[in-house]
């Protein structure tokens, strides 16, 4: 299907793609029918709590396990003096292991709240109860506790993300127009309402997994190469995700000492994070620092960019967050120099929140335009369509689509920008200032291949299937709707089966990338079914249609002749007529990837072969222009915000609705970024004290202003099968800067440090 | 597993000896109780649920006084018509407490006795040093990150704040706590942490407070709460305050009551503020300058010193809206 077929639809409130139907597994979610992994009820169920390190560094000597052991209910307790090691896994990147072992237990510890024991018992309450016996005998040593201390350093370079286009230091001493300033973003966490956990059950060396994820394959694969049991063996079922943002994407520590704990207890094994374990068993978004210099000439076209970024890592795992991911992208400028370097401190790994890169980058880069806007004596807005690229400046290749202006004026009209009067703090509500800010994100577009089925039902009906996830974005819906729009059928008749490794295969939903490959491979299979059956009607000799057109249309779950030489015949009717019960096909977009069926485990199981945004001819991205007024009290200094318009170019949205509502909830999650959230670390302990949901802020809905999104983008061919481009992450890139932009303009206070709190503005 | 025996008192006098035994806890809306158990902060042997006591959550008001039984839930007060009349500041600061299920859960009387969010304090496997949990143990928060911390009533051995909203409007509009047979003023009801920071309020074992009251007064109905925080709603108060105001015939202040939330280790009462403003005019020049007065005697920390200047400011605004309120 090419967009062009499709375009008929758009827009209008049908069940097929481009409708807005609402999400098919809405009611019973709000209902509370949706069972979630771990509301799979399993029998025999033992239940494990884990135990962590209370130190940064060092290692533990021992742990007295005895009054552990010897606690009511208690089956099995688990430490590093007692636990076998795993086979190591493959990365996801799909590197070999650099050793052979794999300990989920280690002696060595390097930071807090590392896993260290597992206690496992009758009940929750028992095991919560016998991990506090434990005795735990630690040598400390010292640590470094975040990117700040000064024996952190300056941390080591990323070769990688080195740009040296032109000259920028030359370009930068003779611009006329120079800013420099340095931003940064604390630790911030994902903290999904549903917390990361498993039950796992073996029935001899096979291993059954109920645990949320973002990435079915991938997991069931790394579990399969830790326990050295075949892929084919692990089953893993996630029906239903509570939110991860990146999160859920892998197998982590405490799913390997849960399975492992499964297998030498003959038992299944059920454990269940704690909300501040969900703050250290798994890593949020590093820490970031940036200096920015931006030089321009006097009329404010950009000159150079230098850019120099320092992120934290973990001392014994490097997380990489580009930041430079946008620096590069957003506007024509013929001179950068781009730099990065990580600083290994004594964290758990960071790891990816929602759009990694791009998002602390275009925090960063879009205050440093404001900044420059002010300095030139020039509107924002105007400075940043100066500077508009007509090709991609770091590839030099054409975009695919970038309709950045169209978004610029879009939000800009909607939100009555032309109003602004620029002076910061010129804009008043009685004692309130106003501030109105602007600025841009974007989010590459990235690629895999998908697989899915389709099954046409005797009686009509369509299923489909695949082991891709439903996050809660509408991975459900999507592909309901692009079966429904091959057969012409409404959503009613479509069922989608997701979340279980068994199914046909998918690779991560991550990088936004899932809808733009699913509905690919969904709408692949579907027209193969549809093609078979038709040639079914065409030449089965039991078929009332055979004979009677050369070919034949489907539509609204009916077989019909192009020219009426016969009357519509129900697909039931056919395929009991035939005598077949289904027809179906299994497809997969490996070709369309360039990638043969030999690579197909990889594809699936790994994220080797996804391909770059510039991979082809084209340098394909989505884009988005946030508008954002807040009011500041000036004598207290706190913000809140009034109205949010973003427009945004992701090309064709497969169900508006619901790519609205990412939209919006990117946003959401960048107010919580600009103004509430960030770890907060206890230096002399390397602790992050607010490791709940009471002290971590995130937004509540009073802190939500309206929000009005504003779709610009038109079908991209280039960028997937069906048009569209990547929407999950895009809404929250550049949000925060948007945020800090207002705040200058209420007060003329540039806060560069996120969250902007009372303190900073008081 | 950690089992407690579990008492459903129904009258005050078998309720009272059950509470005074050790290891005992009493139970109202739990939600202070159960937060503190699961942080291991208190592990009581036996709990003594008192929801099922008789009369101990009405509402009466009078021409005297405004009287809030211990049970009354947090979204019931906040509610009443009454309560909006006698004391909008108590009325302001329940629903700005919170949110909606807490306060739908937990009592009036158990949140005067909620205890303090200093993160030290909450996490005894962390932090073993807590005077006010262990006494003599040291703290943990001193030299550590202390931006809610207190500012004003500290001691060597600690710096918590005390975190509630209801007690500063009662501490401002001169409540008296109902204890049994005993009444006590909602001032001395909290107790500087000096250096027994473990007694935190003026209860003997196995005491109950069985109601609030609050004696009718101009500035109790004249009367409002204003709480800054980073979030909108749901987080606990970065600086608050109450005020009460009454003005006598020639304009000038003839009553007024302030406290301030957020910054102290008790519900602060601004006795010099007050004082500097009663018999004045309240003129913008002579509310700033006693406001000003609202930190003395603060101890700031580098993490909190901007508390210094929004207290004042906060005060200010709340005599500057009482005031516009008359006006309208
Ligand atoms: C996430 C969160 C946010 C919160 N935000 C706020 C906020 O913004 N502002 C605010 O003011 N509060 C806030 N609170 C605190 C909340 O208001 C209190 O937990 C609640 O009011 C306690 O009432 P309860 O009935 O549940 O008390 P319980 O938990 O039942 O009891 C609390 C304590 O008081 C004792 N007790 C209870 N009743 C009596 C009595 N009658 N006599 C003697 N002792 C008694 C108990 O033994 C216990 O020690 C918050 C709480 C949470 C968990």
């Amino acid at each position: 299907m090419s967009p062009l077929d499709i375009s008929p639809q758009r827009g209008d409130a049908g069940d097929g793609i481009g409708g807005r139907p609402p999400r098919i597994d809405g009611l019973a979610k709000i209902r509370g029918e949706a069972a979630y992994a771990m509301d799979q009820p399993v029998e025999g169920l033992a239940h494990a709590v884990l135990v962590t390190a209370t130190i940064a560094a060092g290692w533990v000597r021992g742990i007295d396990r005895t009054a552990a052991e010897a606690a009511p209910g208690v089956l099995l307790v688990l430490t590093p003096g007692n636990t076998p090691p795993l086979h190591a896994a493959s990365t996801w990147t799909g590197e070999a292991p650099p050793t052979s072992e794999y300990r989920p237990l280690e002696p060595e510890i390097r930071h807090v709240g590392q896993q260290i024991a597992l206690v496992v018992a009758e009940s929750l309450e028992q095991a919560t109860e016998a991990a506090t016996l434990l005795r735990v005998d630690y040598e400390a040593a010292p640590f470094l506790a975040d990117f700040t201390v000064p024996d952190a350093g300056e941390g080591q370079d990323l070769p990688p993300l080195t740009i040296e286009r032109g000259d920028a230091d030359t370009a930068l001493a003779s611009a006329d127009i120079r800013i420099s300033a340095e931003y940064g973003t604390p630790r911030e966490y994902n903290v999904p309402i549903e917390p990361h956990g498993l039950t796992a059950r073996w029935d001899g060396d096979a291993l059954t997994l109920w645990e949320p994820s973002q990435w079915l394959d991938g997991m069931a694969r790394n579990y399969a190469e830790w326990f050295g049991i075949g892929f084919e063996q692990v089953r893993l079922i996630s029906p239903y995700i509570g939110g991860g943002f990146g999160s859920k994407a892998l197998a982590l520590p405490h799913g390997a000492i849960a399975a492992q704990a499964a297998r030498m207890l003959g038992r299944p094994v059920k454990l269940v994070l704690t909300r501040p374990q969900t703050f250290t068993a798994f890593g949020g978004r590093a820490a970031t620092r940036q200096l920015l210099e931006l030089g321009a000439d006097a009329d404010g076209h950009l000159l150079a960019i230098r850019h120099r970024g320092w992120q934290e890592t973990s001392r014994n795992g490097l997380w990489v967050e580009p930041l430079n991911a946008a620096t590069a992208l957003m506007y024509e400028v013929p001179h950068l120099s781009s730099r990065q370097r990580v600083v290994p401190v004594n964290t758990v790994t960071p790891s990816a929140k929602r759009a990694p890169g791009e998002n602390p980058s275009a925090f960063a880069l879009e205050c440093a335009m404001d900044e420059l806007a002010y300095a030139l004596g020039q509107d924002p807005l105007a400075l940043r369509l100066r500077n508009e690229p007509g090709r991609d400046p770091h590839s030099g290749k054409l975009w695919s689509s970038r309709r950045m202006r169209e978004a610029y004026a879009a939000g800009a009209d909607s939100f009555g920008w032309a109003r602004r009067n620029p002076t910061p703090g010129a804009m008043r509500d009685g004692p309130l200032r106003l501030g109105w800010g602007m600025a841009a994100g974007t989010y590459p577009v990235r690629r895999s291949a998908g697989e899915a089925m389709v099954r046409i039902l005797a009686d009509g009906g369509v299923e489909v299937a695949s082991s891709t996830s439903d996050m809660g974005t509408g991975a459900y819906t999507i592909l309901a709707q692009t079966a429904a729009s091959v057969f012409g059928l409404p959503l009613a008749r479509v069922r989608v089966t997701l979340g279980d490794s068994t199914l046909p295969r998918a690779p991560v939903s991550g990088g936004s990338q899932m809808a733009g490959l699913m509905t690919g491979a969904v709408d692949k299979a579907a027209r193969a079914a549809r093609e078979e059956l038709i040639g079914l009607a065409l030449n089965d000799p039991r078929s009332p249609l055979r004979g009677v057109a050369n070919t034949l249309a489907v539509a609204e779950g009916r077989l019909i002749a192009p020219r009426g030489e016969a009357p519509p015949l129900p697909i039931a009717e056919l395929l009991t007529a035939i005598g077949r019960d289904r027809v179906e096909a299994l497809r997969d977009t490996l070709a369309e990837n360039g990638l043969k069926p030999e690579d197909r485990y990889r594809a699936f199981t790994t994220v080797s072969t996804m391909r770059a945004p510039t991979d082809g001819e084209y340098s394909m991205h989505s884009w988005c222009a946030h508008f954002v007024e807040l009011a500041v009290d000036e004598a207290l200094g706190s913000v809140r915000l009034r109205r949010i318009v973003t427009a945004f170019d992701a090309g064709l949205l497969y169900n508006p609705r619901l790519a609205e509502s990412q939209i919006k909830g990117g946003i959401v999650m960048g107010i919580g970024q600009a103004l509430l959230e960030g770890g907060i670390v206890d230096r002399r302990h390397a602790r992050v004290l607010n490791n709940n949901l009471a002290d971590y802020l995130l937004p509540t809905h009073a802190d939500i202003p309206p929000i009005e999104v504003i779709s610009v983008g038109e079908p991209d061919p280039h960028a997937s099968a069906l048009g569209g481009k990547g929407v999950g992450e895009l809404g929250i890139v550049g949000l925060a800067a948007a945020i800090a932009n207002a705040v200058f303009h209420a007060t003329g206070k540039r806060v560069r440090d996120l969250p902007i709190t009372l303190a900073d503005l008081c | 597993m950690r089992d407690f025996a579990y008492h459903r008192a129904t009258t005050l006098e078998q309720a009272g000896p059950l509470a005074a035994r050790a290891e005992s806890a009493i139970l109202a809306g739990g939600t202070t109780l159960l937060d503190l158990a699961k942080c291991d902060v208190v592990r009581p042997a036996e709990v003594v649920d008192i929801t099922h006591l008789p009369g101990l959550a009405d509402i009466r008001a009078d021409a005297e006084s405004l009287h809030l039984g211990a049970l009354v839930r947090m979204a019931a007060a906040m509610r009443h018509v009454a309560v909006r009349a006698a004391c909008p500041a108590v009325a302001q600061a329940l629903a700005l407490s919170a949110s909606a299920q807490i306060r739908n859960m937990a009592t009036l009387g158990g949140n005067l006795l909620q205890r303090t969010r200093c993160a030290y304090y909450r996490d005894p496997a962390s932090f073993p040093a807590c005077n006010r949990r262990t006494p003599g143990s040291g703290c943990a928060a001193a030299g550590g990150v202390t931006h809610h911390h207190a500012l004003l009533g500290t001691s060597e051995a600690c710096i918590a704040t005390y975190p509630g909203d209801l007690a500063v409007a009662l501490v401002a509009v001169g409540a008296v706590i109902e204890i049994g047979t005993r009444w006590m003023p909602a001032e001395d009801f909290f107790l500087l942490p000096g250096e027994t920071p473990h007694r935190e309020f003026a209860l003997e074992p196995g005491e109950i407070v069985t109601a609030l009251c609050i004696p009718a007064s101009a500035a109790s109905r004249r009367s409002a709460y204003l709480k800054l925080r980073d979030r909108a709603s749901y987080e606990f108060a970065s600086v608050s305050v109450a005020a009460g105001l009454e003005l006598a015939a020639d304009g000038t202040i003839a009553d007024v009551r302030l406290a301030l939330g957020g910054v102290a280790t008790i519900p602060w009462r601004l006795h010099a503020v007050e004082a500097a403003l009663t018999g004045r005019h309240p003129t913008p020049a002579t509310l700033r300058e006693a406001s000003l007065l609202a930190m003395q005697g603060a101890t700031p920390r580098p993490d909190n010193r901007h508390k210094l200047d929004l207290a004042p400011r906060l005060v200010h605004r709340a005599l500057e809206q009482l005031l516009q309120g008359d006006a309208a």
